[in-house]
Order: structure tokens, then sequence, then C-alpha cells
């Protein structure tokens, strides 16, 4: 078989699967976010943690909880990192210095899992599964109960309330992550992916000699760290380590994994608001974007487009692995930044310059085709509200969106959602270019070492963890900078979100009318996915323009 | 007795409540029995797919090794280490195939230090493996993702089968048809790449006398 025959069928396979659990699995977590009753188990947890499960929530007090349940994530999972050294399988490893434990912990409970820390050489075992891989599921559970309080916010009429936190926490834990988690778990491990407590073991080499070879509880936690999109690697590597993605049936897996819940939320949003077409038109922006970003990424790797090394090697082979090569590696590296994932199974700094390129405008999207677990759903529905309203502009009419209005007042929720993150990334990536020893932190010369940092600060603000690795980031300063962006690039959009969903459920519903736009028609999807590109695209042209595209067009 | 406690702490101790009780269940209950299941099921692979040979073992399929000569000081970590044209060659890696130092070499695609090491590299293989330069494929002169890959190209490795076959004093034909009996296709004919692993090719050539 051809190599683009073969490369084009990874493709169309993986469009195949995520086809297919499209709609099984949006019905699931519909029914999960709506089903009257709990089960035995929940209440058991509700009852463990002293909350109301009856309780219907107000906005600000479901946001209270978000908040708090986050706050405290952050508290822990910093302790937990500063006093690793004392407790079981720690191998070892001395405690993670003040600064780096807070941009972890951050980072983890952000859903950004970047990673300042080499895991092979930080970190114990009982700190990866009892202090990261359970944020890597609570975190993205938060990010599909904020979703589920958005769309109840469309959904419900004239009430203030938006559903209750604790019970959506709960029922996305246990009724969805944590079982897809442990069958998928048990496919890798029989793939390859290693499940143990060892440490590193020396072993005799082939030749002669000795190899460490290292261990750990990996399966269970590569799983969820896709399936959340998490993306923060067990190992340093991350999916490029031959422990965590040992062949192309992993890869292929983890890259269905990474994208199968954001792809089928949408269909849980057409479910809860009555009308499967409106899951669909968001889908289908979703999808056209992916695939084009797809493309510009695995055209440019390639042919070695704009690259002096690639044509000097034959190839864009630089922090590829061999078992994947250039199309399941472009694949990856596309839908991973299109989601907040981040987990990374090639090097993107050495990517040609317009792919590489490619993948920091992905994230600037806002991770939004399809996005993070519930954050990228809740990013595309504002911008939906934001096409809405374009539209109603040009026609001169009062916007609506599933029979809610657009007022000023929603309006300028959904502005701030949208300045929010752009705002953070470039004050941040100013502050650093303009401060000459984080300016030094860069590997590489000229307006590739500026995309190193503008990739970091784009990365840290929406969430994503994946990296121009080359840059030094693992300073205080870096290490507290990011960390701050990460929690103010989640948490502040998440207050807009919420508030958003407190004032369009206490509106009554509008009927529909001759003038009312539709947002299920081809139309809506060409508007949708303009809004995407102007709006958010124009914010960052100029950075963009000092980076990859000044490299690319040398 | 919480009701008593002002909203804002209340919920801060439901919230550290719920957390403990996530911390339980899904990390700790959860990767045991994931563990239990891929130990039980699995051990080969939960285990770190190791391989042996005449009842050792002698590391993993997975994770590359070097195939180098002995180093002339042992104890001097700054010492380049030499290939040896008895095995088989693993692509360049950033870590020097330590796994407790994975990760690539981060280098753009236009840095100068990049495309300088990338035809350093070139002329190296070439004249270790006596073929003309252009000869030499990508992935022999470039380094991998993780720095633990164990694979290389097809056509590398019959690259290198004249070297190898000269230096064992080995038929070339035998240890070509070896490199051939090493060729893995794509995963279910579509995924990936077609691949040689070295560190398994290596093996069983160590079993070729």
């Amino acid at each position: 078989m051809s190599g683009t025959l073969a490369g084009w069928l990874q493709v169309l396979a993986l469009v195949a699967a995520l086809a297919l659990s499209y709609r099984p699995l949006g019905d699931y977590i519909a029914h999960v976010l709506t089903a009257p009753r709990h089960l035995r188990a929940e209440r058991l947890v509700h009852r463990l943690a002293g909350v109301d499960g009856d309780a219907d929530q107000r906005w600000s007090a479901y946001l209270r909880g978000v908040l708090a349940f986050s706050a405290v994530s952050v508290l822990f999972l910093y302790g937990f990192l500063r006093l690793q050294n004392h407790l079981l399988l720690s191998l070892g490893r001395p405690p993670m210095p003040p600064a780096q434990s807070f941009n972890t912990a951050a980072s983890f409970v952000t859903n950004t899992n970047w990673q300042s820390y080499s895991g092979e050489a930080a970190l114990g075992h009982l700190v990866q599964m009892a202090g990261l891989a359970v944020q890597n599921f609570v975190s993205a559970a938060v990010g599909i109960a904020v979703v589920a309080a958005l769309i109840r916010g469309f959904t419900r009429k004239e009430t203030d309330r938006v559903g209750n936190f604790w019970v959506d926490l709960t029922r996305i834990v246990l009724r969805v992550l944590l079982p897809l988690a442990f069958v998928f778990a048990i496919v890798l491990a029989a793939g390859g992916v290693i499940q143990n407590f060892h440490g590193a073991e020396s072993i005799p080499a082939v030749a002669g000699g000795h190899q460490s070879v290292t261990g750990g509880p990996v399966a269970s936690q590569e799983v969820i760290k896709e399936l959340g999109t998490n993306g923060g690697g067990f190992y340093n590597a991350n999916s490029a380590h031959p422990f965590e993605n040992p062949n192309a049936f992993t890869n292929w897996l983890e890259i269905y994994l990474l994208l199968v819940i954001s792809a089928a939320l949408p269909r849980t949003f057409g479910r809860m608001a009555g009308d499967h077409r409106q899951g669909y038109a968001i889908v289908a922006v979703m999808a056209l974007i992916w695939a084009a970003s797809v493309a510009v990424v695995t055209v440019t790797e390639l042919h070695s487009v704009s690259s002096q090394a690639g044509h000097a090697a034959g190839g864009m082979t630089e922090g590829k692995e061999r078992r994947f090569g250039i199309w399941a590696s472009a694949l990856f590296a596309a839908s991973t930044t299109l989601t907040s994932t981040g987990a990374v199974d090639s090097a993107h700094d050495s990517y040609a310059p317009f792919g590489g390129g490619m993948t920091i405008f992905n994230m600037m999207l806002g991770e939004i085709a399809p996005g993070g677990t519930g954050s990228g759903l809740y990013g595309i529905l504002i911008l939906a509200v934001v096409a809405v309203f374009v539209a109603g502009l040009m026609v001169g009419r009062t916007p609506e969106y599933l029979g809610k209005k657009l007022r000023g007042r929603e309006m300028k929720f959904a502005s701030l959602y949208i300045l929010t993150t752009p705002a953070v990334v470039l004050v941040g990536a100013g502050l650093a270019m303009a401060l000459p020893g984080e300016r030094a932190g860069m590997l590489n010369p000229g307006p590739h070492g500026f995309s190193e940092v503008l990739y970091a600060f784009t990365s840290a603000a929406n969430n994503n963890g994946s990296a121009f690795a080359g840059l030094g980031v693992d300073t205080v300063w870096y290490n507290t900078a990011l960390g701050l962006v990460m929690l103010f690039g989640r948490f502040l959009p998440m207050v807009f979100v919420l508030a958003l969903a407190g004032s369009l459920a206490g509106q009554a519903p509008v009927p529909v009318t001759a003038g009312t736009l539709p947002t299920h028609r081809p139309q809506f999807v060409g508007l949708l996915t303009a809004v995407v590109l102007i709006v958010v695209g124009l914010t960052y042209f100029p950075a963009l323009s000092l980076g990859p595209l000044a490299e690319g067009l040398q | 007795m919480t009701r008593s406690l002002p909203t804002a702490v209340r919920t801060h101790l439901s919230a550290l409540r719920i957390l403990l009780v996530f911390t339980v269940v899904t990390g700790v209950l959860y990767p045991l029995a994931v563990t239990g299941v891929a130990q039980g099921a699995f051990p080969h692979e939960a285990n770190g797919s190791r391989i042996t040979r005449h009842g050792t073992v002698m590391g993993s399929s997975l994770i590359g090794q070097n195939f180098a000569l002995p180093k002339a000081h042992p104890g001097d970590p700054g010492e380049p280490l030499r290939p040896d044209p008895a095995w088989f060659q693993p692509r360049p890696s950033a870590g020097g195939y330590d796994p407790l130092a994975t990760g690539a070499s981060n280098l753009g695609p236009n840095n100068p230090v990049l495309v300088r090491s990338v035809e350093a590299r070139r002329a190296a293989v070439a004249r270790f493996d006596g073929v003309a330069p252009r000869d030499v494929p990508a992935d022999a002169v470039t380094a991998s993702g993780s720095g633990l890959d164990p694979h290389i190209s097809p056509g590398y490795a019959y690259e290198q089968v004249n070297r190898v076959a000269k230096t064992r004093g080995l038929r070339p034909a035998t240890v070509h048809a070896l490199v051939t009996a090493h060729v893995e296709d794509r995963v279910l004919g579509f995924l990936g790449e077609r691949r040689v692993n070295v560190v398994q090719l290596n093996a069983a050539l160590a079993d070729h006398r």
C-alpha cells in the first residue's frame, strides 16, 4: 500500500470512528446530565461530601462550587507535590520546588497539563496517579459541568437555576469518564502501554552494558490524559514515549480518545435543546476547521515547506517517531492543539514553519474544533452567540439564539469571554519578550524563538499544555507567570459563561418568526466559521506574523 | 454541625471532601483495578515488553538502545559514543537512549545548528556504511521525538547490511535475509509506517554465529 493511501485511510478511519460514536455517546452524556434519579454510588458520594444532591443552584452558587473545588484542588496538589518525598512509591524523588509545584498544580487543575518538569526524573508513582491523574478526571468533568449549565441556560425558561455542580461533577466522573477510561486503559495495556509499579530497573543491553528501564502505572493515566483532553505525559517525551504510545494502533486510538467526548458533545447540546439539527450545525463547523487544519499541517510536513533542515535531511523526520511517520504525527499534532489536550507524539518545535504555526493558530482559535471536554463546546457556543449578534446587526433586528434574546447584558458576557484569552496571551508574551532574562530562555534563534514564547503563552492561556519545548520554562518567572496565565485563562471565561447561563435561563423564550435567523442551516455554518476565523484569527495576526509567518516567508 | 458554618466555608469543606472521595476512587482504586486486569491478562505488555535471550532479559523491544564501541575512558561522561560497526545502528537520539532523559532535540526547522548536524550526520553515516551521501535516508540523520525510538526505516536497515556483514564475516545475503525477516508492515496494513526494530534485529543478529 502506498504511503499516501495509508495516510488517507488513517484519517478516514478516524472520522468514521468519531461519526459512529457521535450519537450514542452524545445521547448518553445528555441522559447522564438530565436523568432525574441518582445512582446509589452517587448518593454515597453526596453524603460523604456533605452536599444536597437534590438542590438546584443559581449560576452564582454553581460558580462558587466550581471555584471552591478548583481552589481546594490547587492547594491539595501543591501540598502533594511539596511532600511527595514522604509518601509511598516516591522512588526517592525529592519534593518539587515551590514555584514549579504551583505551576504544576495550576496546570493540572485547569486541564492544561503544561509541564515544566520531566516526569521520569521528578515524580514518584503515587503523586502521578493519586495527584495528577485525579485532576485529569475531575478537571475534564468540571469543563463538561460548566457547559451543561450553559445549555440549561438556553433550554430553561424564567428560572434562576442552572443545575447542581456537585451532581454534575459526580455523574460525569462516575458514569462517563471512569467506565470509558477503564475499558480503554485495558485496550492500551494490551497494546503495550505499561501498567506496573516498578521503579527504574537496570537491565542488561543487547550489545553489553546496562540500560535503566522505567516503570509506572502508565496505561491508567495515559487513557484519561487523552479522554479528558488533559495531555500531561507520564514521561517527558509524552505520547512519543514508547511506553505511553508503543505502536501506530495505540497512537490512532489516542487521537480518537482525545477527540471523542468533545466531538460528541454537540449531540448532547442538540438533544438537550430538543433539536438535533443545532448539534449538527455546531459539529459541522468543528469538522470543517479540523479538516482544514489537519490538511495544512500534513501538507507542510510532507513537503518540508520552508524548512532547510527538512530539505537537508530529505524529510521532516526530526522529532518524529518512525513507527508513526509523518501522516499520523501531523494528525496527532493538529488534533491535540484543536482540543485542549496538548499531548504530543512528536516535537512541534521541529515542525515546518507553517505546520508549527498552524498548531499555534489552532490553540488561538480558542480550542473549539472540537476543543477541550466541555470547554470546546462552551467556547464555540459563545462564538455562535457572537455570530448571531453580527447577523442581527446586519439586518437590524434583536438577535436571538435558540429562542433567547441576545441583549446588551448577554453580549457583554460573550465579549468579555472573547477578550480575556487574547489579553492574557499577548500581555504575557509581550512581558516575556521585554525581559532580557526570559527572552534568553529561547532555544532557537530568530522568529522561531519568538514562536516558542508565543506558543508557551497561547498554550497556557488556552489550557492546552503542549509546547515548542525548546523554551527553557523551568524558572521561577516562567513557572509563576504561566501558572497565573493558566488560572486566568481557565476561570475568567468560566465566570462569563456561567453568568451568561444565568442571564439566559431567566428569559422567557421568544417565538420563532419569519425574521428569526435559522441556526441549523449551512448558511449559519458558514457564518459561524467566518466569525471564528475573523474575530479570533485577526486578533492574533500581528503576533503570528512576527513568528511563524516571518519564518515561513524568509 | 456544618450547618452553623458560613456558606463559603461549607462550600470549601464540601469541595475538599468530594476531592478526597475522587482521589480514592480515581486515584487509587481505578489504577489498582487496571493494574490487576493488565497484570493478569497481559503481563508481558504491562511489564514493558521485555526481550529475553537464553533466559536473560535484554531490555525492552519498545525502547531503543545504543550499539556503541566500549568507551576508551569509561569514567568520562563527556566522551562521545562511537558506533560499533558490528551492529545495526539506531537513529540519532537527543538523550543518548537514556530512558531517564527522554525527549526530542526541539531544534527549529531552520535552526542552523540542526541543518549543520543533519549534514554532518549524513557525511558520517555515508562514510561509516560505505554508501553515497544521497543514499542515506532521512531517519538516519534526524533524532526521534522520544529519544528512545527503537525503529528505523527498512531503507536504513538495508543500507547497513554490507557494513554489518563485513564486520561480522557473514555473507551479505544472510544479513539481508535477516533484515527482510524483521521488516514490519504498517499496523493493520494502513496505520503508521513500515519499520525495522533495531533492538530485535540486533538480538537476532547476536544469535547468528
